[in-house]
């Protein structure tokens, strides 16, 4: 068997279409995108056609795209450039964002929190899921954003954003709406007026583009401030010369991932829901974390934890069976502290440590996850057997 | 074409991208993932850390990998600034009216979150005046900021000597007053090495010594208070979240590894090929004046005025002859003014607005700067004639 890559929430091997598309920038058209000479035109016309790319996929305008390092930058600069601005505005001081968020939302607007704004963090229930009449209560009169993740990497659990922007909107008409989609991309409609957002993050290397370059969609008229700061590029809301090679990929793997998505997605799921079904079958005292409802669940996602094995365990055997699993989100791996998504799901800490998590691909097979059914439960079993009875 | 722009960017370099294509295509893997291919693309970052480090004369816990320089530059201003600030040792900070934007910008910034900031003028050799330097400090002074070399007239900044000036204050003052600077033009000609410069932080951007775009480097002297400009994940030892762009960092580190290896020999070299270009354009253009000195420049960089020019009409015909060159920093390009560094350094407007800016690289020949020097005279002939016709 050669090696099983079941991480794809962490990140995704770039298609070979993407690399070639960068490669041919980096080798010929390397110009600088702000010089007046050819060199530059063309490196100008390609980030200008990439841009337009994604807006016709996303339906938004091309000036409302803003091209940024990755989804840490897109969601670091969402939620300062709003905060500030709507403080700037007088329309207050407090943030609603959810429990569940990833990192960069969470210690964004933590870091807010010392700077004079208030925060709540939305509890979610135990399939990892926001409540309605929770969201509508957290809205004040002085809430200026509202930050909530399309889909959660670590459960999959997909949030109602739709539900949430309305009611959010209609309790407070000033309020600013912002969606991590980093995980959602290709699975999930993340066009922005579906959503009915005004800010969206998104992050290239999770579908099959280059690491260290995101997007982020601002609604035109969305009151915000930039983030980083110099040069007049990006019509003058990020400075830094544009990573030309980067923007190009990710258009490429943006245009893939959404016209290749239905088909995908059945097949991923298919696989998937062995996993789902099957594991708890083969493996005794198996808890899916996450929604089991499919509809609800991100269609790559699996996770689940074993009682009385210890996750990191089941990563080094799972690898020294050639195959890439994670333990939850790839940033906080080696941490000691359980997933603070399971803690917010009321999964006690024990139980925490012992998580899972599988995310299939587009290179994902069937006999890749036949290989998973086949020698999980064995390694189960053998961790329970040399750990000690916790019980 | 004969590419006389390197101070706005510079071909990536092919080892580079060599170094880089295993981690677009087979070694993919985030590198925080606990399994085989992620342990490949850590080591890798691990590596381009080390490699780093050793051209900086740091230790690897001292460099991180950012998107660029200008986020280099903004968290230097605005994390060191802020840590400083917030540990009580006061809010002011001092630095150039020659920076690069990323750090005008930055510090406009700090100023509008109540910071106070004083910006030293240059004299008209682009250099900053020690004496006004030493004036401008105060008792809560925390943090200087001047870059090592200036991206559109090439004056090289007397950092050493600052550093030693702001030891003996912060002696006097009771506190530190920590030195960051910008060397973004620098690695291709001059050493960066930190130790021998005395900083406390340096950015560096890779797309300008034949790197990748979207790279940047920080460099933080141990024990540097410092607030992080992106939060997230864990990344970079808890002061740069986001996934590391792996094949970035990688192709940085070579870059820079050939970049710093040969800069004495390249300064020579080139150094001759622009004091030629400077001497011909002298010799066969009258009215043309250089901006940029003899002594304590880049050697890469020459920016001069031609009277009865406009700079982007120039820029524009030679363009058409296959020569890019440029009318000063590629940044601002978008809104067209005239230089503010040309401005502090006393240079007329008018003069200012005729100027533009040759920047050789490693790949420039002495045939293409007397190819660039016939050219250039017969456009510049040209306009001047059709301006006597208008």
């Amino acid at each position: 068997m050669n090696r099983v890559y079941l991480d794809h929430a962490a990140t995704t091997k770039p298609d070979q279409r993407v690399l070639e598309a960068m490669l041919a920038v980096y080798k010929e058209d390397w110009g600088n995108p702000s010089s007046i000479y050819l060199e530059g035109q063309q490196a100008r016309r390609w980030i200008d056609q990439s841009r337009d790319r994604c807006a016709a996929l996303l339906e938004v305008e091309s000036d409302e795209l803003l091209f940024t390092s990755g989804g840490t930058e897109s969601d670091n600069a969402a939620i300062r450039g709003v905060a500030f601005a709507q403080r700037e505005l007088g329309l207050g001081t407090h943030i609603v964002t959810s429990q569940i968020e990833h990192h960069a939302v969470l210690h964004a607007v933590e870091q807010l929190e010392k700077e004079g704004f208030e925060a709540t963090y939305l509890p979610v229930d135990e399939q990892g899921i926001i409540q309605m009449d929770t969201l509508a209560d957290s809205i004040r009169e002085d809430t200026i954003l509202l930050s909530l993740m399309l889909a959660n990497n670590e459960v999959g659990s997909l949030q109602p954003v739709q539900n949430a922007a309305e009611v959010a909107r209609e309790k407070n008409p000033h309020i600013v709406i912002h969606s991590d989609a980093v995980q959602g991309v290709g699975a999930v409609d993340i066009r922005p007026s579906v959503l009915n957002v005004d800010l969206l993050t998104l992050a290239g290397h999770k579908f099959y583009g280059p690491k260290g370059i995101g997007l982020l969609y601002i609604r035109q008229g969305t009151p915000w401030e930039p983030f980083v700061l110099g040069g007049g590029q990006e019509k003058e809301r990020r400075g830094g010369t544009e990573n030309v090679a980067g923007i190009v990929g990710f258009a490429v793997a943006f245009d893939l991932a959404l016209r290749e998505v239905e088909k995908k997605n059945t097949e991923i799921q298919k696989l998937r829901n062995r996993l789902l079904y099957e594991i708890p079958e083969l493996v005794p005292d198996t808890v899916i974390t996450g929604p089991v409802d499919p509809a609800l669940r991100l269609p790559n996602n699996f996770s689940c934890c074993f009682r009385n094995v210890e996750g990191e365990s089941v990563l080094l055997s799972l690898d020294m069976i050639e195959v890439a699993a994670s333990s939850g989100s790839a940033c906080t791996t080696g941490a000691l502290e359980p997933s603070h998504v399971l803690t917010a799901m009321g999964v006690d800490n024990d139980l925490a440590h012992s998580s899972l998590r599988l995310t299939l691909g587009n290179e994902t097979t069937n006999d890749e996850i036949e290989y998973i059914l086949e020698k999980l439960p064995s390694i189960i079993e053998r961790l329970r057997a040399l750990a000690p009875d916790l019980s | 074409m004969i590419y006389l722009d390197h101070a706005a960017t510079s071909p990536l370099r092919k080892e580079a991208l060599e170094c880089m294509r295993p981690f677009l295509e087979s070694n993919f893997g985030n590198p925080s993932g606990h399994y085989e291919i992620g342990k490949i693309a850590q080591l890798a970052v691990d590596q381009a850390r080390l490699t780093v480090a050793t051209c900086l004369g740091a230790r690897p816990q001292e460099i991180l990998f950012t998107s660029g320089g200008t986020e280099s530059i903004n968290s230097a201003l605005l994390g060191i600034g802020q840590a400083m600030h917030r540990a009580g040792s006061g809010n002011h900070i001092i630095t150039t009216a020659i920076e690069h934007h990323a750090g005008l910008h930055a510090s406009l910034w700090l100023e509008e979150l109540g910071y106070t900031v004083t910006y030293l003028d240059c004299d008209s050799s682009g250099k900053v005046n020690m004496d006004a330097l030493k004036k401008a400090l105060r008792p809560d002074t925390i943090l200087v900021s001047i870059m090592l070399a200036n991206n559109e007239v090439g004056s090289i900044q007397p950092i050493a000597e600052i550093s030693e000036l702001l030891k003996t204050s912060s002696i006097k003052h009771g506190h530190r007053i920590l030195l960051h600077t910008d060397a973004v033009q620098a690695p291709e000609w001059l050493s960066v090495n930190t130790k021998h410069l005395g900083v406390d932080a340096l950015s560096l951007s890779a797309h300008k010594f034949g790197g990748p775009k979207g790279v940047g480097i920080l460099f933080l002297k141990r024990g540097t208070p410092f607030r992080p400009l992106l939060v997230g994940g864990g990344q970079e030892m808890q002061k740069r979240a986001g996934t590391e762009n792996v094949a970035g960092i990688v192709g940085t580190a070579t870059a820079l590894e050939i970049a710093n290896r040969g800069a004495s020999e390249r300064s020579k070299r080139i150094g001759e090929l622009r004091n030629r270009l400077r001497e011909g354009i002298e010799q066969k253009i009258n009215g043309s004046y250089t901006n940029s000195q003899a002594v304590d420049t880049l050697p890469n960089i020459l920016n001069v005025s031609f009277e009865e020019i406009e700079s982007d009409e120039l820029v524009a015909r030679l363009d058409e002859k296959g020569i890019a060159t440029s009318t000063g920093s590629a940044c601002s390009n978008a809104l067209w003014e005239p230089s503010h560094v040309l401005l502090a350094m006393g240079v007329p407007i008018r003069r200012a607005s005729s100027s533009i800016r040759f920047s050789l690289g490693d790949d420039t020949t002495l045939q293409d700067i007397e190819h660039v020097l016939k050219v250039l005279s017969e456009e510049i002939q040209l306009a001047r004639l059709k301006r006597t016709d208008a």
